[in-house]
């Protein structure tokens, strides 16, 4: 049996999608590694919706969406939901995918496979980010929508950008406020990112960033700006961080500066990438529809450049239009006319875009850290210093990078790391961060054991 | 370490981490279960033997691997707990297990 | 530490094309020999055979039916603890090298008897030379490593064996020739080039270098640069698979031929033939099935470890499967080494191969190995 069309991903771009190609007639399958539908920005909300600490989007839309989906789930033919499931190979030329579930390896005949695989937190390599209890604002926040659980003690968000806002929102209500957020953001930039404008048009999300820093504020949470030369530091476990004039004790460092498409899978399947200058980060090159070169695959939502969850569910369903046309669908006319709501919404929640990303642009330390002890993978335990040596024995690139170091060697395969390395290589070249390349990962796209492997069907 | 917040979510299902019981709310992953029993660690790297807890909580850094019910290696943030679940610590590389 | 970027002068005593193994240890040996080098390499993506090198030094399935190959590759063997000494005594990178003998798994009475017979004819061919090895049965191979599975009817062993990491080795050359003073100069292909007797000049990454000897060492690249230099090296695309376990406690003493553990702990699982082309971005979930079975018939324990990475690389093979070895009769002082072995081999080119370069001329026992070889019509 050949689905119409297979999504990777079940955040709002994958749920969209389906929803959207369902209702158009398609059969759709719905791959996702998590074993509920929500993507990590709408993580468990069917058993956290009510959670009040979590009150808003997430506890309105985010339940909406997943809800639609669970109903479209039931049309005749709808749409075979498949959690805990992670897809480890994809031969793009037969539309072959391979599965990992429960149930051991399957794989799964596809017309059109469409990435919805998200975004991950960028890299801040600062020193003892490896310590324990160091983690990512998005971890903490993970925590409390899939377990309700919140820091115990003093905890000090750092770094920058609209999700640190919101989490110190959500811990306030939680009653965990943060004593301290030690915001990166340099001097200057406001004015800077003033011009790229787009106020009357992301009002809506002006008003809530607002309200998320009064909230923060009133539940005792301190602010420092413009901070730099982070640090943690302990012994074998978090004790203090530590910035350029001042340190405190802490009990939890909630690290965070933006995200980045997820771009493991898209890499790992030879597709072009473009670097987005004004992100700072590499995404997979498509069309107004989300479609890529290859005929087989499209990509959608953040995994295709951050534009946040509306962008991501807008995305989704124009991802879905166009899939209904390459398989015949719908008609040329019909995806264009279908498509014009959602570029609307497009144009509307993108609006703010330019400005956050002049406004949280990651520091230059932040991409590539300054002090040479510093970790930069973490799985192979590899610092920039090394990183540095190894450009100076001649590698151009992180992939004769990883040949010297073992940086991307590890199990996580180069996704901590990759691009902390391209930046630090370029950095030693004097080139622009796009000049070094990026990490060529290989499927498996996730670990398979040997036994899986040698009891795949078939041979 | 990480506290429960038994209003909106009742800590309904008992796992062990180490030897230690633990309550989570049902939903919570393996490494949830790690940072609500307030351990240091839930393991020593290959490498340097440096301790580690979970980082990302969403299946890219690979920091919390753990032995779970006997299988080392799994991402403990990728596996919903189940009741009587054993999350163990692990200290360096794996054992493979050589049946003689 | 010398810098990776040549200053400004284009003249040397020898230009070799290609820094993976084979050009980074002739490279290396020349530098040694007091020649001053420059080693052009490629950039962050080529095809890189090194970095999808196995890992093995390797002797006991080399050259039957072709004794000056076996000749060869042992000699590679017994020189690799000198130029792993040599390696750490000027770089401080441990090249992880282990000769404690190897071993090739015997599934079922019938591959047994084959590689009973194999063995045999390689000791014959190997004559006063010797060739050292033992047919082991089951029962006996367990007290040798653990946890052998049921399948197994029996190994072959010699003790010339080996294995040692291709990456901490192709870093050491790396770093040993530059230490040297070597020149370096990555993202450097070669877009032109000139050839006279004793006389060659590359362009390369925008400049133009001269010297009067060249050697070719450009892996796949060298079946087209070398008609430029009078030689001929018809090597062909031979993709290889590598699948590698996240790291576990040692337990394996010494490596097989598709099986080995690395310093690190990681199991390396090979090794596939497949022709593919110059696609490295595919894997095949059959090649990696057919690897992982095999895996597990041998050691049914390491059905519980992950594979954490894949690679496929593509061997440099000849239509015969040996190296070439050849100097240019029109052009003198133009060398090509094309081989699939460039850890195994890294002994001799290093040590016996660049002295020969660096003097002028190819011993006579290299020249079974020119590529005149394919110039005589085949027999039946």
């Amino acid at each position: 049996m050949t689905t119409d069309l297979a999504i990777i991903g079940a955040g709002p771009a994958g749920l969209s999608a389906a929803i959207e190609a369902a209702a158009l007639g398609l059969s759709v399958t719905v791959i996702d590694e998590q074993p509920a539908p929500g993507g990590q920005i709408f993580r468990g909300v069917e058993r956290a919706a009510t959670d009040p600490a979590l009150a808003g989007e997430y506890g309105t839309e985010g339940a909406n969406l997943v809800r639609r989906f669970r109903g479209a789930i039931r049309y005749p033919g709808g749409i075979d939901y498949r959690p805990s499931t992670t897809l480890w190979h994809l031969d793009t030329e037969a539309g072959l995918l391979s599965l990992r579930g429960e149930g051991g390896s399957t794989t799964l005949a596809a017309r059109r496979v469409l990435l919805a695989t998200g975004a991950q937190e960028r890299p801040v390599p600062v020193p003892g980010w490896t310590l324990p209890n160091v983690m990512t604002a998005g971890a903490a926040q993970i925590l409390l929508k899939q377990a309700g659980a919140v820091p115990r003690g003093r905890t000090v968000l750092a770094g920058q950008g609209p999700l640190l806002w919101l989490l110190a929102g959500q811990l306030a209500r939680a009653g965990a406020a943060p004593s301290l957020l030690l915001e990166t953001t340099p001097r200057g930039a406001l004015r800077a990112a003033l011009p790229a404008g787009g106020f009357w048009r992301g009002r809506a999300m002006l008003a809530k960033g607002a309200g998320l820093m009064l909230a923060a504020r009133r539940a005792g949470m301190k602010v420092v700006s413009h901070v730099t030369g982070l640090r943690a530091e302990g012994d074998g476990i978090l004790r203090r961080v530590v910035w350029d004039g001042g340190s405190t004790e802490a009990e939890t460092l909630l690290l965070h500066e933006g995200v980045i498409p997820s771009t493991h899978v898209s890499r790992a399947l030879g597709l072009p990438h473009v670097w987005d200058e004004p992100q700072r980060c590499w995404r997979p090159e498509v069309d107004a529809w989300g479609a890529t070169p290859h005929p087989l695959l499209a990509v959608a939502g953040d995994g295709a450049g951050i534009g946040g969850w509306q962008a991501a569910v807008a995305a989704g369903a124009l991802a879905a239009l166009d899939a209904a046309r390459r398989l015949g669908r719908l008609a040329e006319h019909g995806r264009d006319s279908r498509a014009v709501p959602h570029r609307a919404t497009l144009g509307r929640v993108l609006a703010l875009r330019p400005f956050l990303d002049r406004l949280y642009a990651p520091g230059p330390a932040v991409l590539a850290p300054l002090e040479d002890a510093t970790v930069v993978c973490r799985c192979e335990e590899i610092t920039a210093g090394q990183v540095r040596a190894a450009a100076k024995l001649g590698a151009t690139g992180p992939n004769q990078a990883k040949a010297y170091l073992r940086t991307g060697m590890g199990p996580c395969q180069g996704r901590m790391c990759g691009t902390t390395v391209a930046a630090l290589l370029a950095e030693a070249q004097g080139l622009p961060i796009p000049e070094a390349g990026a990490l060529r990962p290989r499927a498996p796209f996730k670990p398979i054991t040997v036994g899986e492997l040698a009891d795949l069907p078939g041979g | 370490m990480f506290l429960p917040r038994p209003e909106p979510r009742p800590a309904t299902v008992e796992v062990f981490v180490g030897d230690a019981p633990v309550r989570v709310p049902e939903g919570a992953t393996a490494a949830a279960a790690v940072l609500l029993a307030g351990i240091p660690a839930i393991r020593e790297t290959p490498v340097t033997g440096a301790p580690r807890l979970p980082y990302c909580m969403m299946g890219i850094c690979f920091d919390c691997l753990a032995e779970i019910d006997g299988v080392p290696n799994r991402q403990a943030c990728m596996v919903e707990v189940k009741p009587g679940m054993r999350i163990a610590p692990q200290h360096g590389a794996r054992v493979a297990k050589v049946e003689a | 530490m010398q810098t990776s970027s040549p200053s400004a002068r284009t003249a040397f005593d020898a230009i070799v094309i290609g820094g993976g193994l084979v050009g980074a240890a002739i490279g290396y040996g020349l530098q040694r020999q007091g020649l001053d080098t420059l080693l052009l390499d490629e950039g962050d993506i080529a095809h890189r055979a090194s970095r999808g090198n196995f890992g093995l030094i390797w002797v006991q399935s080399k050259g039957l039916g072709a004794p000056h190959y076996q000749r060869w590759t042992r000699g590679s063997a017994s020189e690799w603890p000198a130029l792993a000494e040599d390696l750490q005594a000027r770089t401080g990178i441990d090249t992880r090298r282990q000769q404690p003998g190897g071993v090739t798994f015997c599934l079922g009475e019938e591959e047994f008897e084959r590689r009973s017979e194999y063995m045999a004819q390689m000791q014959a061919e190997a004559g006063n030379f010797g060739f050292e090895y033992r047919m082991i049965r089951a029962a006996e191979a367990r007290d040798m490593l653990p946890g052998i599975g049921p399948e197994v009817t029996g190994i072959s062993w010699t003790p010339y064996d080996g294995h040692a990491s291709p990456l901490h080795l192709l870093r050491a050359l790396h770093e040993g020739f530059t230490g040297l003073g070597g020149s370096y100069l990555p993202n450097a292909g070669v877009a032109d080039s000139t050839a006279a007797p004793n006389d060659f000049s590359v362009h390369a990454a925008g400049r133009r270098f001269t010297a009067p000897r060249v050697v070719l060492a450009a892996g796949l690249g060298n079946a087209a640069l070398a008609p430029r230099f009078g030689l001929s090296s018809p090597v062909v695309p031979e993709r290889g698979q590598i699948l590698v376990t996240e790291r576990a406690q040692t337990l394996l003493p010494m490596p097989t031929v598709s099986l080995r553990q690395t310093a690190e702990g990681s199991l390396m699982i090979g090794d596939s033939k497949e022709n593919a082309g110059l696609d490295t971005v595919t894997q095949s979930p059959e090649i990696m099935r057919s690897m992982a079975r095999r895996a597990v018939r041998c050691f049914p324990w390491i059905a519980d470890l992950n594979v954490v990475r894949a690679w496929s690389a593509l061997r440099v093979m000849a239509p015969d499967g040996l190296p070439i070895y050849d100097q240019s009769e029109q052009f003198p002082g133009a060398f090509t080494a094309n081989c699939h072995s460039g850890v195994t081999l890294a002994g001799t080119h290093a040590n016996r191969l660049a002295p020969m370069i660096a003097a002028g001329a190819l011993d006579p026992e290299l020249s079974l190995f020119s590529a005149r070889r394919f110039d005589v019509p085949a027999t039946a």
